[in-house]
Formats: structure tokens, sequence, C-alpha cells
């Protein structure tokens, strides 16, 4: 009996270990970000820093202005959820209620291998196709602009759109969908003014993870987008984003410059924080 | 009184498996017709048939002939949502939507293209009344439809069907999900709206059928076993299953 409690007890005891191990990493990375990104904010001034409209780290007289990056950001996520968002959301709107079982599977098996492929292949397809079309399309000098990164941006986020939006709509009662063609409406009325609403909080909080998707990612953009800290005042200007402008100075930076761009870590992780707060009140909303 | 619905020599499959036989009847206007039968008996696919619900299962295949004012309802040039507009539903387990009370009663009548502000109120109010509910919910038609009770879920659940304003009303054991009290209330909303409304209506439970039909259907194993006037079916039954079922041997 005693030997009994007391392997209840250990394994208890490593079960909580192992669980504590990422609550670990997540404190380990807070507080890791803010303390080595609070001091570059001081010596550049938050206003500068947050506001300033040059990045020039490598200048004689370096500038560190990240409105660029936050600007890019914010627009490539922007222009991603305006195009992915409607393309996902029919088509999970179509998987979940109209599609034959077969066109179900068959469909569903590609989102879901859209959603592995890694984010450099779609950098490499999109360096090698989308801009060339791009700069040929729009008569443009260069392709490789906000508007690929968008394009790609909008096709990455698709997976994360479509399964949770089918998720919420599976979940939604038959009964409402019967007792609203026993009215005499038609299916697709149905599916929109029934299955739709009724599944709202589920497809809020799939558009949320859409733009979080959007917004962390890194490798894809930075192949595309031409990643040169220009304000993003026009779909074709070459740009870099959050996410890019820390990878692709790193491996060469160091003193204020270096402490810079853990400070750009800093602000995108409060972007990607806010995201989390917001997708997890959606979550919240749904269960209730 | 003539007769609204007349099914001929009615068949229904799912894939392989016949789950009616040869049905044959004729459904009086403004009366309340009850099928009754143990479970499996194919009384709920029957009614399921009459607005065409059965037709959202793939597998199903129907033959015979199925007329609502005479005009054949599988016919080629008929539109299936205006069919069901005309032959409402009730369903077993109340089933509003997660939506304010107005807007579950205002649904049907939105759908078929009424947007007029006054016309819906107009509307909501009377079929809220016809349903016996309109008391107990005129002071907080904003709030969701879920926080009501079972009985008044499926209340409002009959007022949303009468809104669109059928000519038939189909009631799939509409009060097995509810307690006593509920149950008795819907009934005298049931005797009420035959007035109005031709009411079909499937049941498990026979006193209820002798309570508040005027016509009682018994199936057993997919076949229309006996059909008649309430009293005489539970008085004189012709077939000896009937009488079985009635008298509590089986089912």
């Amino acid at each position: 009996m005693k030997k009994n409690q007391f392997i209840e007890k250990l394994i208890h005891g490593i079960f909580l270990l192992l669980g504590l191990i990422t609550v670990g990493c997540v404190l380990l990375i807070t507080v890791y970000l803010v303390i080595s990104g609070i001091p570059a904010i001081k010596e550049i001034g938050f206003v500068d820093f947050l506001f300033g409209k040059e990045w020039a780290s490598t200048a004689s007289e370096p500038k560190y202005g990240i409105l660029p990056f936050i600007l890019t950001s914010i627009y490539g996520t922007a222009g991603a959820i305006i195009i992915g968002v409607p393309v996902g959301f029919m088509t999970a709107v179509y998987l979940s209620k109209m599609a034959s079982p077969k066109v179900k599977s068959v469909m569903q098996a590609a989102v879901s291998l859209l959603a592995g492929i890694p984010s450099v292949v779609y950098g490499l397809v999109g360096m090698l196709v989308l801009v060339p079309g791009i700069r040929k399309v729009f008569n443009v000098p260069d392709g490789a602009s906000l508007l690929a990164a968008i394009i790609v941006l909008a096709i990455m986020i698709l997976p994360s759109i479509i399964k949770m939006s089918i998720t919420a709509l599976d979940a939604v009662p038959k009964e409402y969908e019967d007792a609203s063609l026993a009215l005499g409406a038609t299916p697709i009325e149905t599916y929109f003014k029934v299955s739709v609403p009724a599944a709202k909080s589920g497809i809020a909080a799939a558009v949320v993870l859409g733009v979080g998707r959007a917004i962390g990612e890194a490798m894809a953009v930075m192949m595309v987008a031409g990643n040169v800290p220009n304000m993003p005042d026009s779909l074709f200007q070459s740009v870099r984003f959050l996410t890019t402008a820390v990878s692709s100075e790193m491996s060469y930076s160091s003193g204020l410059q270096r402490q810079a761009l853990f400070s750009i870590a800093l602000v995108l992780f409060l972007f990607i924080m806010l995201i989390n707060v917001t997708l997890n009140f959606f979550l919240k909303r749904e269960k209730e | 009184m003539s007769n609204i619905i007349t099914v001929k020599d009615m068949n229904l499959w799912y894939g392989d498996h016949q789950a009616l036989h040869n049905i044959n009847i004729e459904i009086p206007e403004k009366s309340i017709t009850a099928f009754i039968g143990p479970s499996g008996c194919g009384k709920s696919t029957f009614l399921k048939t009459l607005n065409r619900m059965n037709d959202l299962i793939p597998s199903v295949k129907i033959t015979g002939d199925i007329r609502y004012n005479d005009a054949d309802i599988f016919g080629k040039d008929v539109d299936v949502n205006s069919l069901r507009k005309e032959i409402g539903m009730v369903f077993q387990k109340p089933n509003p939507f997660p939506m304010s009370i107005y807007d579950n009663v205002a649904y049907g009548p939105r759908t078929h293209g009424i947007t007029n502000k006054a016309q819906l109120d107009e509307i909501v109010e009377r079929a809220l009344r016809d349903a016996a509910i309109w008391d107990e919910v005129k002071d907080r038609l904003k709030k969701n439809a879920l926080g009501m009770s079972g009985g008044q879920q499926q209340r409002l659940c009959i007022a949303r069907a009468l809104a669109v304003q059928p000519k038939i009303l189909l009631m799939d054991e509409p009060t097995s999900a509810l307690d006593p009290i509920s149950t008795s209330r819907i009934e005298e909303l049931v005797m009420e709206l035959k007035n109005k409304y031709t009411i079909v209506m499937v049941t498990h439970n026979m006193q209820q059928a002798l309570r508040v039909s005027d016509n009682t259907a018994f199936f057993l194993l997919g076949e229309l076993v006996e059909f008649g006037k309430t009293d005489d079916i539970f008085s004189q039954p012709k077939d000896k299953r009937t009488e079985d079922y009635i008298t509590g041997r089986f089912g």
C-alpha cells in the first residue's frame, strides 16, 4: 500500500516536472528578451526607436528606427489576411457543408500537405515564380516586394484558417441546420445565416491564428520581400519585416546594433503575445 | 373535410434496407393525426418524408405517390424550399437557433424576403401569441433563446414554425424531451392550433395520442397496420396487432 502511494506520487512528480519544462522555457525566453531588449531602447530612446523612420545600423552615424519594420509587418499581415481569410473561409464552408465525402477527403489531404510544406520552400517557389511574375505583370524593376510577401503569406496562412474553421463549422449541431431547412431556407441560406453565425467564435479564432502565423513568419518573407529597410510606401517597394530585421543582421552584428536587434525581437514578441491573448479570448467565448 | 395529404403505395429504402412498406394514408385538413408505434417502426421516417427532410440523407430511395393539395411533392417543378415553407416541422429535441428570441421567430419570414421592421414585429408577435408563449417572453425578446427552459424552447420552436404561415405542422415527438407540465401545455396548444393548421404528430405516448388526436395511424415494422378515428382505434381496433400494442402487450 505504502509502496503504491509512493509510486503514485513519484509519477505525479515526474509529470509535473515535464509540464514545468514548457512553462520554464516560456518564462526564460520572456525574461531573457525583456532584459536584453530594454537597454537598447533606453539608449536609442523609446520614441526614436519605435517611430524612427530610418534604419541604418552600419552607417558611420547609425540610425535605429524600426517604424519601417513595424509597418511592413502590419501591412504584410493585414494584406495576407485580406486575401487569405475570404479564400480560407469559403473553402472551409465548402468542405464542411457542401463537398461530397470523396472531395472532402482529397481536399483536406491537400490542405494538410500545404500546412506541412517548410517555409523555405514557399520562399523558394515565391522567389522563382512569384517575384519574376510580379516584375512582368506590373512592369516594375524588381518583383521582390511587399506584394510578393503578402501573396506568399496569404497562401501560408490558408491551412490554419481552413482547418480551424472546418472544426468550428463541423461542430455546429445538425439540429440547427435541420430547423432552418425545415423552415424553407435553402442550404446556402442555412450555411450563411445559421451555421456560420453559430461557428463565429471559432472562425474568429482561426483568423487570429492566421495573423499569428503571418506576423511570425521569417524565412519565406526574407526570400521574396527584397529585405531592404524601406518604409512600405507602395506594394512594389522592397521591404523588411520585424522577423527578418532580426535574422538578417544577427550574424554580423555587435554592440548597440546587436542590442537593438534584441529590442526588435522584444517588440515582435509583444505583438505575438497580444495575438495570443486575443485568440484565448475568442476560444474562451466559444466554450461559453 | 377534405384531405390535404394523400399517400399511395409508398415505399422507402435506406440503402438496401426497406424501412417503409406500401404506405397508403389520407390525412384530413385541420385535424390532428397521430402516428403511434414502437421505436424503429418507421413513423418518424414517414413523417420526415412528408416535407422531404429525408432528401438530405443520401442513401434514401422513395417510390410511390405523395400528394399535397393534389400536387405530387416529388414533381419536377416542385421547389422543395417552398414545400417546406408550407409544411412546417417541429423536432423532437427543442432546437432554437443560438440567437435572440425575436430573431428565432423572424428567421423564417426574413429568409422568405420580409425586411419591413413593422411587418416583422407583427408576424413575430402573432406567431408567439399563437404558440401561447407571448406573455412569457414579450419583455425579453432580445434575450438569447438558449436561456429559456426546455418547454419554452419547444413552444418557441412552434412559434418559429408558425411564423412562415405553414398549412401543415409536422411534429416529431414534440414532448418526449419535456416534463409533464410542459407536455400538457404543448398538448393544449396543439389542440388550439388545429383550428388553423393541419397537424401530424408522431408520439411514443399512447395516452397523448388518445388525448389530442382526431385520427390515429398505427405503424409496425415499416407497415401502416391500421388507420382510423382515434376513438375507434383505441376502443375497437380491427387488427390484432393494434390491439396487442394499445393494450400494452408489446412495444
